[in-house]
This record gives C-alpha cells, sequence and structure tokens, in this order.
C-alpha cells in the first residue's frame, strides 16, 4: 500500500455507490460537484455502468482487456525488461465532455493550430517576428528541430501543419490549459480510433442511448486531405522509423485505416526530384507522405547525416512541390515550452484575436526579467529543458535541497536560453475502472490530447481524442510510459441541436486495402521470409520430435543426431546461436513484424502466442516433447492463416512461394542425407523419414504394412497428392511463379525445371531391396535432389534479386 | 590585391557500382566585399542526371546532383579564378568588450539590430558544436574581464595554437569538440569547431567559414592546411563586424584565404557530401592545388569572367 498522502484530509465520499472514489481538494473533480453529487452528463454512464452491482462494467472491463490482447495492441517501451512490446492500456470508461465545453475546447484548439501554423510560415519565412524583437532568436535557433535547409521553403497552400494536436488538462478552477503543442508527428490518433472501437462495443447501448459524436468523419476527411491536391491517381504512404518505434503499433493501424501503404524510409527513392515508392511491379510516384519520422531525420542529403532511416534527397522533391509532407519539414521547431509564454500577443499579432486556450504559466529563462523571477520563486516550479536534445527530465524545485536549488541556478544562469520554469498544475481527477486489484470506480489524474487537421475550411477537430489518466491515486504524471493508461473521450451530442456529423450519412473508415501494384517491395520481401522460417520452424520441430522419439540403442539414432546438427536444428532451446530453431522463432517473429499491417488480428494473435509460449517454455524449461507438440499445433495454426486468412495478392503469393520453397528444400536435404547411407534403413528409419516428412498416417491408410523405401520415395517425392511431396511442392512453386509474373508482367522464373525433369524421369526406378542395382538408383536419385536443392536455393535468390533487389543496397553517407 | 587559381578535386573510386546517387556540393566562392570570383567551372564525371544551383540559408552557392545510372567512379573537379583583396584593417583593440557583445546578443523584447540578430544565427548549439560548461571555462582562461571582443578572440586562438597538434589523420569528420580538447590533436576543422565551441559557449557568435589557404606565404613560410580544403572562424566583433581567425596558423585571415562558403559548422558547408546506394568499399582522393596568378595589366582585368 501507498502511504497515505497529505491531501486525504480533504476526502468527500458521499454517493454511496463511489467506496473508492475520492474527491481531493487540489483537484478539480470531473464527476463529482462540490455537493458530492455526479454530474449532469455523467449520470447516464454511471447509472448505466453501475447498475446491478457494477455488471456492466466488469463485463465491459473483462471484454476490453481480451480485446487488447486479440487486437494484439502494443506500445513499445525502450529499454523495457518485459520485452519490446507492452500491452496497450485502456480503461472502458470513457472520458465523457459536455457539448457546450467541448465547443471551447474545439474552437481554442483550432485556433491555436491556425496560430502556430501562422507562426511557422514566419520562421520559415520572412522572419519578421525575429526582427521585430517579437521572438528571441534563442529559441528557434537553438533548436534542433529548426532546420536551416527549409527556410524558404514554402509548402503547398502555406500548409505546414496538416494535423496537430494539443496535450491540455484542467487545472482546479476548472478551466482547460495547454500543456504542450504537437505539430512534429502527433502520435496517439490511431490509438484513439483504436480505443472508441473497443469501448463502443463494450457498451454497446449506452453509446446509442448517450449520442455520442462519431470519429470516422474525421478520419475520411483527414484520408482526403492528404490525397487532395494530388492528380487522378494519387499515391499516399506513411512513413515510419521501424518495428523498434514506440508507437509502431499505431503507424500499422493508422496506415490501413487511412488505406494507405504504411513504408519505411528504404521504401521510397527520390528520382529526378520525384518520391516513387519500390513496388514489385516498379516504381510508383508517391503525392503525400503522412510522417511519423522525427523530421531531422527526414533526409539525409540535406539534413541529419547519421541516419538511415530517411530518404535522401526528400527535400529537393519538397522544393520542387512534387510531394508533400505532412507535417512539413521543420514543424517539429515548436515543439518546445520555450514558446508558450509568447503566445498571447503572438496571437494578436498574427491571427489578430486574443488566445482562447491559455497555456500553463511558462517562463522562458532566456529573458532577465523572467530568469530573476524563476530563480526566487524555484520552489514552487517545474523546471525543463527548453530544447528537445537537452538529457534533462523535468525538476520539482520543490522537491530540491537549498544547496540543490542553488546549483540549479547556476546551471540555468550558463545558458538560460535553455531553461524554462512551468508553474505545477494540478490535473483534474475523472473516474477509472481500471484498476490492478480493485473492482469499482477509483479516481485518477487525467489529462486529454485534442487532434486537429487542415482543410480549406480551416482547422477542424476531432471530436474525441485520447484520454491518458495517471498510474496511481497520488501519480501525477498522465503518460503511457511512465504506466498509465488511455480512455476513450466520448464528447456528447448536443440535443438541442442536430450537429452535421448525426445528419450526414456516417462515414465509416474501412479497411481500404492498398491497391496490389502498391505493394512495397519490402513488405513483400518480409512476406517471403516470413513465409520461409514459418515452414522452417516447422520443420525443424518435426525433426527435432521424430529424433527425439527414436530410441538412443539404435544405430541409426547417431546418424539422425548428425542430420539434425547439420540442419541447425540439434536442440528445443539454444537461445545462444543463430542457426538454431530459437533463431528462427525470433527470425519469424521480426518478419512478421514487419508485415503486420497485412496481417488480420486472429493472424497476429496466434503468432503472438506462439512467441510467447515458446519463450516461455524456454525460460521454465520446460518438457521438450511437450514443448514440440505445442510449437507445432501453433505453427499448423499459422499455417491455416497463410491459406486461408490473407487477400492472395503478390505478397501473398510469394509467402507461400518462401513456404513452399523451404519445405522442399528440407525434405530433399533430409532424403538424399538418407539415401547415401549405404545400408537398407531399418524399419525405424523409414518412419523417422516419414514422419519428419508428416506422411506417417498417409503411409499407413495407402499401403497398410511397414514402410518400405519405394513406396516412401514415391509418397515423399512424387505423389503429386500428398501436400508435403516434394512434386506438390514444385508444382505449386511454378503455379505461383506464374501467377506472380503474369500478375507483373515478367517472364516466370523457370529456375526448377531441369532438375524436377531429371528427377521424374527417376520416377519408376526401383529404389528397394537389397540389390545392386537399387543401391544405384538410390545414389542417382540422392545427386538428383542435390540438384533441386541447389536450383531451389538459386531460385530464392533470383527472387530477390528481381523483386527485392533495390532494397539490399545499403544506404551510406559519404563525405569529402 | 591577389589572384588565385584553385582545383580542387575529389575522387570516389567504389568498389562496386552506385545505383544511385545524391550530392550536395559547396564549392563555389562566395562574394564578398574583399573576393570577387572571376570565374567557376564545375568538371563532372560522368555526368548528373539532374544538377541544380542555388544559393543556401546562409547565402552560399550550393549544387545539387543526382545520379541516377550506375557508374563506379565519381570525379569533381571544380576550378576557380578568385581575386581578394585585403581586407579592412581590423583595429582588434577597438572593438566591443567580449561582455558587452554576449549582453547584446541577449533578447532583450525591442527590435534588434540587423547584424545582431545576423549573429544570432551562430550562437547557439549545432551538429559539430555543442555547448558545454567545459568549452565556456576554456575559453575563459585567456578571457580577461572587459578584454575587447577580438583581443579575446585572438588570445583564444594563441590558446589553441598552442595546445593542440596540427595532425593530418588523426581525427574523422565526426571527432567531437570534447575528443579534440582530451587529446589535443586534430585538423583545421577541429582547431576550428573547438574555437568556435569555447566561444559560442561564452554566448558569443561565431561561424565556421570553408575555403582555401595558400601554403606559401609572401614572407616565405609555410600555412598549414593548404594541400586540402582548409577552415577557419569568423567571429562577431562589434563594431567592426565579423573577424576571421585562422587557428591553425595562428594568425588573422589575410589575402592567403579564398573563402568558399560559411555556416555554424562543418555539416553546413561541407565541399561535398552526398548519400549513395551500393558502391562497397569505395577510395577516396580529395587534392586542392592553389596557385597564385601573375598579377595581370589593368586591361585584362576582367577578360576572365
Amino acid at each position: 500500500m501507498s502511504s497515505p498522502s497529505p491531501w486525504t484530509c480533504a476526502i468527500i465520499d458521499r454517493d454511496p455507490r463511489l467506496p473508492g472514489y475520492r474527491s481531493d481538494a487540489r483537484r478539480y473533480d470531473e464527476l463529482l460537484d462540490g455537493q458530492g453529487r455526479v454530474r449532469g452528463h455523467w449520470r447516464t454512464l454511471i447509472d448505466g455502468v453501475l447498475e446491478d452491482d457494477a455488471r456492466a462494467a466488469r463485463r465491459a472491463a473483462e471484454f476490453t482487456r481480451r480485446m487488447i490482447v486479440e487486437n494484439g495492441i502494443t506500445y513499445n517501451v525502450y529499454a523495457d525488461a518485459q520485452g519490446r512490446d507492452r500491452p496497450w492500456i485502456l480503461d472502458p470508461l470513457p472520458y465523457l465532455v459536455a457539448a457546450e465545453e467541448w465547443r471551447d475546447i474545439e474552437a481554442g484548439v483550432a485556433q491555436r493550430a491556425c496560430l502556430l501554423n501562422a507562426l511557422l510560415a514566419d520562421l520559415y519565412g520572412s522572419q519578421r517576428l525575429l526582427a521585430q524583437g517579437t521572438l528571441p532568436p534563442e529559441i528557434p535557433f537553438g533548436h534542433p528541430n529548426f532546420l536551416w535547409p527549409c527556410v524558404n521553403v514554402r509548402p503547398a497552400g502555406g500548409r505546414w501543419l496538416a494535423l496537430y494536436a494539443a496535450d491540455l488538462a484542467r487545472a482546479a478552477d476548472g478551466r482547460w490549459w495547454v500543456l504542450a503543442d504537437r505539430t512534429q508527428a502527433p502520435s496517439g490518433l490511431g490509438y484513439a480510433l483504436e480505443n472508441r472501437q473497443i469501448v463502443r462495443r463494450a457498451f454497446p447501448h449506452l453509446t446509442q442511448s448517450m449520442d455520442v459524436e462519431p470519429l470516422g468523419a474525421f478520419f475520411a476527411t483527414l484520408r482526403d486531405e492528404l490525397l487532395g491536391a494530388a492528380d487522378a491517381e494519387p499515391l499516399a504512404v506513411v512513413l515510419t522509423p521501424g518495428s523498434f518505434n514506440e508507437t509502431y503499433f499505431e503507424h500499422a493501424y493508422l496506415a490501413r485505416q487511412l488505406g494507405f501503404p504504411l513504408v519505411e524510409g528504404h521504401d521510397l527513392t527520390v528520382r529526378d526530384e520525384t518520391v516513387y515508392l519500390k513496388t514489385l511491379s516498379g516504381l510508383k510516384r508517391v503525392h503525400t507522405i503522412l510522417r511519423r519520422l522525427d523530421d531531422d531525420f527526414c533526409d539525409p542529403v540535406e539534413l541529419r547525416v547519421s541516419s538511415a532511416l530517411g530518404v535522401p534527397g526528400l527535400l529537393s522533391a519538397i522544393r520542387r512541390g512534387t510531394v508533400s509532407v505532412a507535417n512539413a519539414l521543420g514543424s517539429g521547431v515548436l515543439e518546445s515550452a520555450a514558446w508558450l509564454g509568447f503566445l498571447p500577443p503572438l496571437a494578436q499579432t498574427l491571427i489578430g484575436e486574443p488566445l482562447r486556450l491559455p497555456s500553463v504559466a511558462t517562463w522562458w529563462c532566456g529573458e532577465a526579467p523572467a530568469f530573476d523571477w524563476v530563480a526566487a520563486h524555484l520552489p514552487e516550479l517545474v523546471i525543463k529543458p527548453a530544447f528537445p536534445n537537452q538529457k534533462l527530465g523535468a525538476i520539482f524545485g520543490s522537491e530540491l535541497s537549498a544547496e540543490e536549488r542553488s546549483a540549479l541556478i547556476a546551471r540555468i544562469r550558463a545558458r538560460p536560453h535553455a531553461f524554462v520554469a512551468q508553474e505545477h498544475l494540478a490535473f483534474s481527477q475523472a473516474p477509472v475502472w481500471y484498476t490492478k486489484n480493485a473492482d469499482g470506480l477509483s479516481a485518477r489524474a487525467l489529462g486529454i490530447r485534442v487532434y486537429a487537421i487542415a482543410t480549406p475550411q480551416g482547422y477542424r477537430v476531432l471530436p474525441g481524442g485520447l484520454a491518458r489518466f495517471a498510474s496511481d491515486a497520488h501519480a501525477e504524471i498522465v503518460s503511457m510510459q511512465s504506466g498509465g493508461g488511455s480512455k476513450d473521450i466520448w464528447v456528447l451530442a448536443d440535443s438541442a441541436e442536430m450537429t452535421e456529423e448525426s445528419t450526414a450519412p456516417s462515414a465509416r473508415v474501412d479497411r481500404a486495402p492498398s491497391k496490389q501494384t502498391d505493394l512495397s517491395s519490402t513488405l513483400a520481401e518480409n512476406l517471403f521470409w516470413m513465409g520461409r522460417y514459418a515452414e522452417r520452424c516447422e520443420t525443424k520441430t518435426r525433426l527435432l520430435r521424430a529424433t527425439l522419439g527414436l530410441r538412443r540403442k539404435l544405430p541409426f539414432h547417431a546418424q539422425a543426431t548428425d542430420i539434425c546438427r547439420q540442419l541447425g536444428a540439434s536442440a528445443v532451446f539454444d537461445a545462444e546461436k543463430r542457426f538454431t530453431l530459437s533463431g528462427d522463432i525470433d527470425r519469424l517473429g521480426e518478419c512478421a513484424a514487419r508485415v503486420r499491417s497485412s496481417l488480420s488480428a486472429e493472424n497476429w494473435r496466434a503468432l503472438t502466442v506462439l512467441l510467447r509460449d515458446y519463450r516461455r517454455a524456454q525460460a521454465t524449461r520446460s518438457d521438450a516433447r511437450e514443448t514440440l507438440d505445442r510449437l507445432l499445433l501453433s505453427l499448423a495454426s499459422l499455417a491455416g492463416f497463410a491459406l486461408d486468412d490473407m487477400t492472395q495478392d503478390d505478397g501473398w503469393r510469394l509467402m507461400m512461394i518462401g513456404r513452399r520453397l523451404e519445405r522442399l528444400l528440407f525434405l530433399a536435404e533430409v532424403l538424399a542425407r538418407r539415401l547415401t547411407q549405404a545400408d537398407t534403413p531399418l524399419r525405424q528409419e523409414l518412419e523417422w523419414v516419414l514422419e519428419i516428412g508428416d506422411s506417417t498416417i498417409t503411409y499407413r491408410t495407402r499401403y497398410r504394412a511397414p514402410p518400405v523405401w519405394d513406396h516412401t520415395i514415391d509418397l515423399l517425392v512424387y505423389d503429386e497428392r500428398n501436400p508435403r511431396a516434394l512434386a506438390f511442392q514444385w508444382r505449386a512453386i511454378n503455379t505461383l511463379l506464374i501467377e506472380v509474373a503474369e500478375s507483373l508482367g515478367t517472364p516466370a522464373q523457370d529456375t526448377l525445371y531441369e532438375s524436377i525433369s531429371d528427377l521424374v524421369a527417376l520416377k519408376y526406378e526401383r529404389f528397394g531391396g537389397d540389390l545392386a542395382l537399387a543401391q544405384a538408383s538410390r545414389e542417382v536419385l540422392a545427386r538428383r535432389l542435390g540438384t533441386l536443392s541447389a536450383a531451389a536455393s538459386r531460385l530464392s535468390d533470383q527472387l530477390a534479386s528481381q523483386h527485392f533487389s533495390h532494397i539490399e543496397f545499403e544506404v551510406r553517407a559519404v563525405s569529402a | 590585391m591577389m589572384r588565385y587559381f584553385v582545383r580542387h578535386s575529389t575522387v570516389y573510386e567504389y568498389g562496386g557500382d552506385v545505383a544511385h546517387s545524391h550530392h550536395l556540393l559547396h564549392l563555389k566562392p562566395r562574394e564578398l566585399s574583399h573576393q570577387r570570383c572571376l570565374e567557376h567551372a564545375l568538371e563532372l564525371e560522368p555526368e548528373p542526371g539532374v544538377r541544380h544551383e542555388d544559393v543556401d540559408a546562409f547565402g552560399n552557392p550550393m549544387a545539387r546532383l543526382e545520379y541516377d545510372r550506375a557508374h563506379d567512379r565519381l570525379s569533381v573537379v571544380a576550378q576557380m579564378r578568385v581575386e581578394v583583396n585585403g581586407r579592412a584593417a581590423s583595429d582588434l583593440a577597438a572593438t566591443e568588450a567580449w561582455e558587452l557583445v554576449r549582453g547584446r546578443l541577449g533578447y532583450r523584447a525591442t527590435p534588434p539590430r540587423a547584424d545582431d540578430l545576423e549573429a544570432c544565427r551562430f550562437r547557439m548549439q549545432s551538429d559539430h558544436v555543442a555547448i558545454k560548461q567545459e568549452f565556456a571555462e576554456y575559453a575563459l582562461r585567456c578571457f580577461e574581464p572587459g578584454m575587447p571582443m577580438g583581443a579575446a578572440a585572438q588570445a583564444l586562438m594563441h590558446l589553441i595554437r598552442r595546445d593542440l597538434k596540427y595532425q593530418p589523420g588523426s581525427t574523422t569528420n565526426r571527432t567531437s569538440i570534447a575528443e579534440v580538447l582530451k587529446n589535443r590533436r586534430g585538423v583545421c576543422q577541429d582547431f576550428a569547431h573547438l574555437m568556435i565551441g569555447a566561444l559560442r559557449s561564452n554566448g558569443l557568435a561565431a561561424r565556421y567559414v570553408s575555403g582555401y589557404v595558400r601554403t606559401e606565404r609572401q614572407d616565405g613560410a609555410m600555412a598549414l592546411g593548404g594541400d586540402a580544403s582548409h577552415a577557419w572562424v569568423s567571429v562577431y566583433c562589434p563594431p567592426l563586424g565579423w573577424v576571421d581567425f585562422d587557428p591553425t596558423n595562428d594568425r588573422l585571415a589575410d589575402e592567403d584565404h579564398v573563402t568558399l562558403a560559411w555556416g555554424r559548422d562543418f555539416g553546413d558547408v561541407s565541399p561535398l557530401r552526398g548519400m549513395i546506394v551500393g558502391g562497397g568499399r569505395h577510395k577516396l582522393r580529395v587534392d586542392v592545388r592553389i596557385q597564385p596568378l601573375e598579377p595581370l595589366s589593368p586591361g585584362s582585368r576582367d577578360n576572365g569572367r
């Protein structure tokens, strides 16, 4: 238990249905009014969820938890000991805002977006505000995201901010204050949409009876605005730094919702000052980039050199006006608390209006009077860095000793422009159902993020957003990174007037799959390798399982173990080395993470479960047989998803070619190795081979006798009806290759033909018995299987060079 | 007045084909009150698909190149004839005290003088120039209270020349100032970055100048840095304006210095930077020749244009 806080003396505890919900005199209470009564706009919700011993709330909580896991909604926290992905935390209870109050927030956020856009126009244009002394040059020029190469680059329509978000909190006086502006690449929009889709289903009746503003129209507008200025067939992409980014889930989700391909920097190329996407069918012109990559990383030719994340030459395309980037490169300069104090006069200067939404009181220490004031009032203030590249967290003056305070003051004095001081704001509190142990409503500090998009009619605000709450009752910091959770925001429609959305036909944001020709080469390559690794895991698992089942006394046991070792399957758990089952499972997870936008939620879930179970088994050193059995089952379900759950486009075809190739390579290897062993095999050996080839049952039903070489080879090599046989693989591969070639208008690879016809020529040879003749045939067969393996490896390389080649080059910086 | 012929050649021999590349060039001299570019030519081999001449945000001439065809060798040869006149006499003692300069560059919510605002671009942290207490203290070893800005910068230049060993190959483009200060050696780029860092860490304005220096001086001595592109530091010294200090050679820049471009640090004005796709390991050869020309007869003065 946490120690009682000094504020618990101010407990008001009136509504008997809310035993665990305590008001706090320092905070504005979103739920209860001064008399401890539930506020009007919360009543329907609270009555609904608490009815019948809170059955609805419990059910919704359970549903929400399940959906998070099943949809695989994650949030990556760097250096997280629990692994890269952490499940998203969503409280089932929405945060409610009354219509009237929302109108103020909406107008305030729209105005602020407009103001900040005008500020960017000045900073990257005439810099009149600096010349007039309205703004200190230290703030833009000291900011790492003020990009000099972008000075005098005016984006189309003068639109620097296509998308903007403001972080708001409500103070004890009931007013909303802006804490921070998100101008670079505001995150959270995808999570907000996903939250809504879950919470709406968690409380299906309430959503209808409470008349909640829908979000769909906003996303449709965002999509239209991003595609807007382009030609007849515009292509927009979402540019992500990659699957290690903390909000990668969201990038993939947003891309899927908007119907834009999700790409990394190396998927794009700039030719003749125009941006192209590398797709399976060649280069395709890109008109709009919605970037989730920080602006200074976007073009290593003109901006930060160190990164391979960006698109070399992007700025030259932007300057030429052949591509538009949202938000414009350089917009990140406004992400600094140092600007906040300057906004009220700027609003007058730039848009001729008073600022509607105040910012939390902020002093930029670069001004001498501000510095003096800050030095004198340090215990009441929070000190923050002015620039994002300073390695400094928020410092609460109240927590410092006298010595530490003077040290901090000296530090600020040495470089005053790099520090800001802010008033400490006690956030309002709202009811939360999600808590670790409790089963009822409790109170948490809360902040909201509100989004706006630019339209020709001005900024339009999402009627909703992302609410975030603190991790425990006394915590102040509301962020996902520090262990808090999120909530959906319900803006309650005004019953008096019909809003535009509720009369308009509901705009649904459906999964709008991007056209097949837009399939990026990287995505295709990762699908191909995902297919190969999935199959590789499966074959190795079978090999290991079959070998574990052999009696150690068998003379053949040593050879089987040898084969396992040679094929990289010597142990069930072997995390140290790369070419092992453990390594392959890791690789499978990595490929899958990169193609996540093409996998269904269930498919992704099956994968997550597989990885989790295997790692858990590894950690607890579970029984090997049991682990392998479970693994095979999971892998079989993945194979099922591959067949039935994916759009059968070229990406899918390449994935299936990957699977088939891997199966063919592996079985050909095992057979060739066994065939060259001189002796007539023991019955157990052939059973072992059949088990690896997953054809034991088929053999038994078909021949009803102990296995012999002739039938085994027929079943595993030539039988086109056996989905495990080599013949089945090569036929399938050829069909898929022809389909890909037709779709792309390229000639199909015929790499396998020769070795296949050589093999087919042996079809009616005798391999059985102990005749010298049969021995000779077996050796020929073994050689030809070897040739087939080699051809299959070559085919894999050819596919790589034909379809994925341009992504294999490393992009490097040169300087002289 | 001096006239020079400069030939700056950069050749990349790639280990394999470069499929595609983008380059940014700062290889054309700026026009200045004391410097005129009489002739400038850029020879490129192979010919790029796209070539754009432009002026960057700091007013430097620049070129952008894009290669869209496979090549295993890139040769960039800039040749120029430049006239450098004597600079206005710099009475360093007549400059404002350095504390006053720092004060005038601070924000006071009133319209700044245009010169001061220009200087503000060059007093903050940049990619290659960190701002640190350590660098501030380094400069304060030789800054005395009330010292004129020019004299203080000169003292700092002497200090750097005394402390640092000029040693080609001892550092790379990414060596930080802190490392240079610790290891006490480097090339002209490091000397310049250290001086800039020490000045900016005290709230003063300094910019990085890229150019060439004549190896054989008129007095017969040899200058360092003449066999490659050179770099030095321009310091804001009101009321004189910007004064150029060459810490590698421990003297003020003069008729021996040809200016190409200036920026916050090396990153803004590196002569040639780029991103290549493919290419494997590469060999780089840079060759700079700076050659004083015979004074021409007055009549033929403008023939070179």
